[in-house]
């Protein structure tokens, strides 16, 4: 942590960045939120541990239009996200000078309170620079401990690599993290029934408040104006109208970021209703993958998105309708 | 609101017997907006038609709703209707409630009740219709044939004398194309060569016709009357310009391996080379493939005895870009592979033998120099046996469900040759049916069977095997008979089915032109437009419309080229006012609507926009109208909803969607 402050504030000071766009601790001690820094006062309260997930790549829309160059801290999976921004023209890479810092894995506060582990008040063991396996926990009923391992988020586990797939300079070294198949919940919920299908997408959608913290936070909706906030479209309207209205706003949101997704994994990492709203993106990305050869969003800026692009060895229509 | 009239057709006994159109109209007039409402019997007559425009200026109608046939029959005729008597044509709705109701119901009940409901859709939509003004575009006055072959030479000819240029781009090294194989046409027995080459001949020399051999069609761009194509001039290896023809090249090149395409394979050819003696152009290619400077690196004997000097080893592939108004596809057909039809045996022995071989066989420049023989051992064949209808009219997915249409004229063709010909060699043909209408050709049939003695058997052929002697022993069934047959030939000819150049499949895709389940081009009708493709500006020419004669195909080339002489004509055409235009507040400048346009027509822009009085500068898409078709690809990619078609709203589709689900 303290070698990113270091090199932020070399490079503000010599003026490569006017601002740094990085975390900085919350009111709790697993909850950092996304942050502007810009004095070397701003520093104090500046993080980067096992807690910080956020992806910063969405908030360089903003900060592309303001003047000045802005230091952005992404971690390897986040540079998928802010590659698929410069595809789009959303970001100017001019306009960053992106530090790819180093990850051993993000964690998943939820999990660590399922382990029945409550009332906290500090954790150790969660910074990139600790070699520790487990995460030490004090809380209000003493020490605790759990495997970092058993604390990652899910995304994690089905880590895409190491690799920064853009970046100006980088700062600490990876850890790989990935210990399970990435479709196979996909494939899992694919092999039931019509009837199963319904039951469980019912049961996940069922419990959505439609906060918006999923779309809010998602790279991929970066629309100007979403359809759902638009009195352009009838879709907001009958968001509203009946009790299809989570599955309809998920299942829309999921075909509008249907081939953009870089399945960073933000939407369901910030459902506060803890819906595996990622499975929805995945089962796009795994028909991508079948349909037109796999495919990575935001791996390669060049790369002809298989949606927005034809071959002649395009998969026939008749293929897609006649599937299983 | 508007103010909208509802008019529902019988169609005669078609939509009236299946829907109860008193009834829908009965419950139409209720909707809200909807002022006046009747039905009558053939609502595209005149006296129909009168009655839309009498109801528009009696009622003061702003919309109009017509429930009938497909939009693809009437639509113009309501508009125009609509339009004489004051209202824009693009306030006409057309609910289709025939093709899309009641000629697939049968309850009257479940049938009307969809007929309201079709009709209550397109009133959704017509609430929310705009008067549209289509625009103009201009005409280029070229047409582009594709493929050279008998098809797209007559119509190129036929389009080139009405003055237009025209070019036609031919894959292989020569025009002439299947009908340059045949050796005689039925039913007059022509020499196919003979009547073939005056009209390549006229073609080439034709001064408003450019030929461009060995070359492909790479891409297209544009649209009706303002094509952008892509040609791929294929290294000849050879300059056209320099090359006189003289043809000692070809006999001096040492590597004479190579399977003559023109004689199916069954002789060789050198690898510098004319695929036959009267191409055109008479100048030859290099096939790299078979060529040993190519693939060793040494020889370069063409080049050393080339007295012209225009053996160009180094020539590469060219792209010639040209404007058309025109597109002709007249790719033509092959024979099927027989990889499906072992039991025929054509893979295990040189006896058996397809049709089309048959003809090179026949043919005096070809493998025998014009002998009938066996070609396992040269033999003279004293019992032949012919097998009609292999892989057509197929039941099953092994072969094509239609008819090929050419067989049962050109097997009785052969049989009639070889009788006379050689009168001690017996003629058997084994069929399912011989169809042979047209003008004299039962009597050219009858012929073979009366005057020349072949012996036709109905029944079909269930094995050839070859014997050890040499011989094939055919098994078969009589069915008039009603007895198995079991007999020993000396050559079997199979009736191959034919089927579309394969390379269909990517013109096709090119053009945005449909194609059937068999890979046969789509006509816009197919009884009224038989020689136009659903899209404009593209004709049809020759069997890859489907399976046709030499006369056949040379009518088809004719009416294709007077549908494209039609078009070129015109200085300029109305343009599709329902173009596709960005909002640009919502507009991400995301890109993805400029990925997925086919026409080229989104382009972006830096722009200042005042949002809610935040005044930045955006990247923003821009549609040209002009090159914009409509075709709402951007409308369904834009993720913001920016994008959206005039005329199909997402507005629009989303009210009739709501109508339907209400």
């Amino acid at each position: 942590m303290q070698e990113l402050i270091k090199r932020a504030k070399e490079l503000l000071a010599d003026g490569t960045v006017v601002r740094v766009l990085g975390w900085k601790a919350g009111d709790l001690p697993y909850n950092p939120e996304p942050a502007y820094f810009a004095k070397d006062t701003d520093f104090a309260d500046f993080v980067y541990n096992g807690f910080c997930g956020a992806n910063l790549s969405k908030y360089m829309i903003e900060a592309s239009k303001m003047e000045g160059k802005t230091l952005v801290f992404l971690k390897p999976c986040d540079t998928y996200s802010f590659n698929q921004l410069l595809k789009e023209h959303r970001v100017e890479r001019e306009k960053a000078y992106i530090i790819g810092v180093g990850c051993k894995g993000k964690l998943d506060i939820e999990k660590i309170k399922a382990l029945g582990i409550k009332g906290i008040q500090s954790i150790s063991g969660a910074e990139l620079t600790d070699e520790a396996e487990t995460l030490t926990v004090q809380t209000l009923y003493g020490e605790k401990t759990c495997a970092y391992k058993d604390a990652m988020l899910e995304r994690c586990h089905v880590c895409k690599g190491k690799e920064h797939k853009i970046y100006d300079e980088l700062l600490l070294t990876s850890r790989d993290t990935t210990d399970a198949d990435r479709f196979a919940e996909v494939a899992r919920i694919e092999g039931l029934s019509p009837e199963e299908k319904f039951a469980f997408f019912q049961k996940e959608l069922g419990k959505c408040i439609r906060c918006n913290a999923c779309r809010n936070v998602c790279p991929a909706c970066s629309c100007r104006k979403c359809v759902f906030d638009s009195n352009k479209f009838d879709s907001s309207q009958k968001a509203n109208a009946d009790s299809f209205e989570e599955k309809m706003f998920h299942i829309i949101r999921a075909f509008h970021v249907a081939g953009r997704c870089t399945d960073c994994g933000e939407c369901s990492r910030v459902c506060p209703q803890g819906i595996p709203l990622h499975l929805f993106n995945r089962k796009f990305i795994k028909d991508i993958d079948e349909f037109y050869g796999e495919y990575q969003a935001g791996e390669d800026v060049d790369a002809d998105a298989p949606l927005t692009s034809f071959t002649f060895e395009d998969v026939e229509p008749s293929v897609v309708s006649t599937r299983s | 609101m508007q103010r909208i009239g509802v008019f529902v057709c019988h169609c005669g006994s078609n939509i009236a017997a299946t829907v109860d159109v008193e009834k829908v109209v009965e419950i139409i007039r209720q909707e809200p907006g909807v002022v006046h409402a009747e039905d009558y019997q053939y609502m595209c007559s005149e006296v129909g038609q009168a009655k839309i425009a009498d109801a528009i200026h009696e009622k003061g109608l702003t919309g109009i709703v017509v429930c009938s046939c497909s939009p693809r029959m009437h639509e113009t005729t309501f508009r125009k209707a609509a339009e004489r008597a004051g209202l824009n044509p693009y306030m006409v709705e057309i609910a289709n409630i025939r093709e899309h109701c009641s000629w697939i119901h049968k309850d009257v009940e479940e049938a009307t009740k969809k007929a309201v409901i079709l009709a209550r859709a397109a009133i959704a939509k017509v609430n929310l219709n705009a008067p549209l003004k289509p625009g103009e575009s201009r005409v280029t006055k070229r047409a582009l044939i594709i493929g050279g072959g008998i098809a797209g030479i007559q119509t190129a000819l036929d389009i080139a004398d009405a003055g237009y240029e025209v070019d036609i781009v031919e894959k292989t090294p020569s025009i002439g194309g299947r009908m340059s194989q045949l050796d005689k046409t039925f039913p007059t027995l022509d020499c196919s060569a003979c009547i073939l080459t005056p009209k390549m001949v006229e073609a080439s020399a034709h001064e408003k016709i450019t030929i461009y051999t060995y070359s492909e069609v790479e891409k297209v761009t544009g649209f009706v009357g303002d094509f952008t194509v892509d040609i791929r001039k294929k290294a000849r290896s050879v300059d056209m310009d320099k090359c006189t023809g003289c043809g000692v090249c070809q006999e001096k090149c040492p590597s004479k391996k190579a399977p003559s395409e023109f004689n199916r394979g069954l002789s060789n050819r050198s690898a510098i080379y004319t695929p036959f003696a009267q191409a055109i152009p008479n100048v030859p290619v290099i096939d790299r493939e078979h060529c040993l400077k190519f693939q060793k690196g040494k020889c370069g004997v063409c080049a050393k005895v080339c007295q012209a000097g225009a053996i160009d080893y180094e020539q590469k592939d060219e792209i010639v870009t040209e404007k058309y108004g025109a597109i002709v596809v007249a790719t033509g057909f092959d024979v099927i592979k027989l990889d499906n039809y072992d039991e025929y045996a054509y893979s295990q022995s040189k006896d058996v033998i397809t049709s089309l071989e048959l003809e090179r066989i026949m043919n005096a420049a070809g493998p025998t120099k014009g002998h009938l023989e066996r070609l396992s051992d040269g033999k003279a064949p004293r019992e032949m046996v012919f097998i009609q209808c292999v892989g057509s009219r197929c039941a099953d997915d092994r072969g094509k469900s239609y008819c090929s249409k050419i067989c049962c004229m050109y097997t009785a063709k052969h049989a009639m040759l070889i009788r006379d010909k050689y009168p001690d060699v017996n003629v058997t043909v084994f069929y399912i049916d011989v169809r042979t209408p047209g003008k004299n050709f039962d009597e050219f049939y009858r012929r073979a069977v009366e005057d020349f003695g072949v012996n036709y058997i109905k029944g079909q052929v269930g094995k050839v095997a070859p014997q050890p002697n040499g011989r094939l022993l055919v098994q078969a069934s009589d069915l008039l008979d009603n007895r198995q047959i079991k007999m020993e030939a000396d050559m079997v000819v199979l009736a191959a089915a034919i089927e579309p150049n394969p390379d269909v499949r990517k013109i096709a895709t090119m053009l945005t032109a449909s194609i059937d389940t068999n890979n046969f081009l789509t006509e816009a009708h197919a009884k009224l437009r038989p020689v136009e493709s659903p899209t404009a500006g593209v004709f049809l020419s020759g069997v890859c419309q489907g399976p046709k004669d030499i006369p056949e195909t040379v009518a088809q080339a004719g009416a294709a080229a007077v549908k494209a002489i039609g078009l070129l004509a015109k200085d300029k055409l109305l343009t599709n006012p329902c173009t596709a235009h960005s909002d640009e507040l919502l507009c991400n400048g995301c890109s993805t609507c400029a990925n997925v346009c086919p026409y080229g027509a989104i382009t972006y822009e830096v722009r200042q926009v005042n949002d809610h009085g935040i005044r930045e500068d955006r990247r923003l898409a821009v549609v040209n109208e002009a090159l914009c078709q409509g075709c709402g690809a951007c409308t369904v990619a834009c993720p913001s909803g920016a994008m959206d078609l005039k005329g199909f709203s997402n507005r629009q589709i989303l009210a009739e969607v709501d109508a339907i689900c209400q």
